[in-house]
């Protein structure tokens, strides 16, 4: 058996890739209800106490609450994704991957884009859980917040692909640097907490960090409050995240072996 | 085009820079490999065989030095280099959340087959690799054999005209050893496969192998059938033992005339010597010494192995060579928990 393997350029090469890559997720559709153990635990035990504390009505408080969890999901399951990739460096896998005739790039961007999925249905999981206490949300800007959560998700993913690439086999270097980023990320979005009355200091790095501004617009967006101005912000971190992230991440492919 | 050699490399170098000591890997490196042979390239663990692989699979870039294959320079055309060769590395090759036959499929679609000729390719590869009671599982439930069979399987996926395997048995044992080579034999018979493959087995290099490549600290020190490796550069290793030490003395110059070679005398009345054609020298020694009235008691002759082929190249045989690193064999590992 002789045969001439079309060529189809990186368009393909990344539709292959991303099939690939949700392939053990539709096998095994459950692996995204454990990984969302975590953020349940936030929503079951944190929101309670919230709602005590901020005497707001629940509604209220759930609005506020529900649009940080759901990017929570994305700080820690997007932003961990690295270690499969890590762990495929270990052993032969990802080797096969570069000898196979395949663009560089569509490696990483395949598996940045497979992100979208189990981040999508998890989101849609958790608005599904908090409508039964409470939550209310507008169709349109949650539809339109999914999507800003989509591009933030490339963003991470690809910047945790990149930390792997870069880390190569110290795995823990890798854990070491995820999780060291991960909290003050998570603690200065006011994802938990408002920041409103934390020290000056606290509200200035807030405001670079990109996380902080996805969560305000999300907490907009899914309020119907479309032409507010954090919602440009949440498109402008999102999207910079996005681009900077898939170009260290391609220049970290470029360069395995 | 008749006979363009499927591999053709030229000076083939790579030097790795380890804490800022630079690492001769691989040096000067040339040979061609015609369409339709079988190569093993045998050396001890850290004599550059893997590396030399990585260039040819356009894995890493050579130091200096070029190669072609397939048809294809390694440097300026790795697409087509990597489109026309099937690669089985040192490690398995599954990823550990994939099913065994999601994983052929998607390595078919990377290599441009079409959906339904990589669901039959891959149940044909599941079939002949006895993999079908596995198909469903993901690869962290496989043992390290099924794996191996799963990364050989892969690396047929797309029928390529050249494989190359980096040490497919090592860590398996003698039955799954000798059950893959009647694989990779059977996919050259069917299909003209040309098979290059690294080994530190010098069983499995004399048995299987029509062509050894001897490679010893970077560099490539014999090069031919293991038959001629043998004949050449090792010989039988004869002893003849008789009923009194005066005979044994006696027959010492007599044999040493005859093979051309020195002999030792030892002191349990017997002569030992190493001799490229002694299955026939001890016939005519036993009846030339019986002639001139000494009685041989006994004669045995064992044939070179190829590990005396190393020994008389390097002066070390292969195990001592391979004794610092034999922890590298391959390790089964499992996926980790998400
Ligand atoms: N990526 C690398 N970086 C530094 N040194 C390397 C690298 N790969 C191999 N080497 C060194 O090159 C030599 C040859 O290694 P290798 O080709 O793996 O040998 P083999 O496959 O024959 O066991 C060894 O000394 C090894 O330590
Ligand atoms: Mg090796």
């Amino acid at each position: 058996m002789t045969n001439t393997p079309i060529r189809g350029g990186i368009r393909r090469d990344t539709w292959n890739v991303l099939v690939r890559e949700l392939r053990p997720v539709v096998r095994d559709p459950f692996t995204l209800i454990f990984s969302l153990v975590q953020p349940l635990v936030f929503l079951g035990l944190f929101a309670p106490l919230l709602i005590g504390q901020s005497g707001m009505p629940v509604d209220q408080t759930l609005r506020w609450f529900v649009p940080g969890v759901i990017v929570m999901i994305v700080l820690f399951g997007t932003g961990a994704v690295g270690s499969n990739l890590q762990y495929e460096m270990m052993t032969g896998s990802h080797e096969r991957t570069l000898v196979a005739p395949l663009a560089r790039s569509s490696l990483l961007i395949g598996r940045a884009l497979k992100e979208v999925a189990p981040i999508m249905a998890q989101a849609l999981l958790i608005v599904l859980i908090a409508l039964p206490f409470g939550f209310r949300f507008h169709p349109g800007g949650l539809a339109i917040g999914l999507v800003m959560l989509a591009v933030f998700s490339i963003g991470l993913g690809s910047l945790s692909y990149a930390l792997a690439l870069g880390t190569r086999d110290r795995e823990w270097l890798f854990c070491g640097v995820q999780q060291t980023l991960i909290f003050p990320l998570l603690i200065l979005s006011g994802m938990l907490l408002p920041l409103d009355e934390g020290p000056g200091w606290m509200r200035a790095v807030s405001t670079v960090n990109p996380v902080n501004w996805v969560v305000q617009a999300e907490r907009a967006l899914i309020q119907g409050e479309f032409w507010d101005p954090v919602v440009l912000w949440g498109w402008v971190a999102a999207g910079l995240l996005a681009v900077l992230g898939l170009a260290v991440g391609i220049r970290g492919m470029r360069r395995s072996n | 085009m008749t006979n363009e050699p499927i591999i053709d490399a030229r000076s083939l170098s790579k030097r790795f820079s380890v804490n800022k000591q630079p690492v001769e890997a691989v040096t000067d490196l040339s040979f061609t490999v015609q369409p339709g042979e079988l190569v093993a390239f045998l050396g001890p663990n850290g004599a550059g065989k893997s590396t030399s692989l990585r260039m040819l699979t356009t894995l890493i870039p050579p130091t200096s030095g070029s190669a072609r294959v397939a048809g294809h320079d390694i440097r300026r055309e790795p697409a087509a280099v990597r489109r026309n060769i099937g690669y089985v590395g040192q490690l398995n090759s599954g990823s550990f959340a994939q099913r065994v036959r999601d994983e052929l499929i998607s390595q078919g679609a990377f290599y441009g087959l079409g959906k339904s000729q990589a669901r039959r390719r891959a149940d044909e590869l599941i079939e002949s690799l006895d993999l079908a009671p596995f198909a469903k599982r993901s690869v962290q439930q496989l043992s390290g054999g099924q794996k191996l069979r799963l990364d050989v399987a892969l690396g047929l996926m797309h029928a390529p005209p050249l494989l190359f395997l980096d040490e497919p048995s090592t860590g398996l044992d003698p039955q799954s050893r000798a059950n893959l080579w009647q694989h990779i034999i059977d996919v050259r018979a069917q299909h003209g496969t040309t098979v290059f493959l690294t080994t530190h087995y010098l069983e499995e290099a004399d048995r299987y192998a029509e062509r050894v490549m001897v490679i010893d600290r970077g560099r490539m020190i014999a090069d031919n059938t293991a038959e001629r490796l043998k004949a050449e550069l090792a010989g039988d290793a004869l002893r003849l033992t008789f009923t009194s030490q005066g005979d044994a003395e006696a027959a010492a110059s007599m044999v040493q005339r005859l093979a051309g070679r020195p002999v030792q005398t030892h002191q349990d009345h017997s002569l030992r010597l190493t001799a490229p054609d002694g299955a026939r020298l001890l016939p005519t020694a036993v009846r030339e010494l019986d002639a001139a009235g000494i009685r041989v008691d006994c004669a045995t002759g064992v044939p070179p192995t190829l590990d005396d082929v190393f020994l008389s190249l390097t002066g070390r045989t292969l195990r001592e060579a391979d004794a610092p690193e034999e922890s590298e064999a391959k390790i089964p590992m499992e996926g980790p928990v998400k």
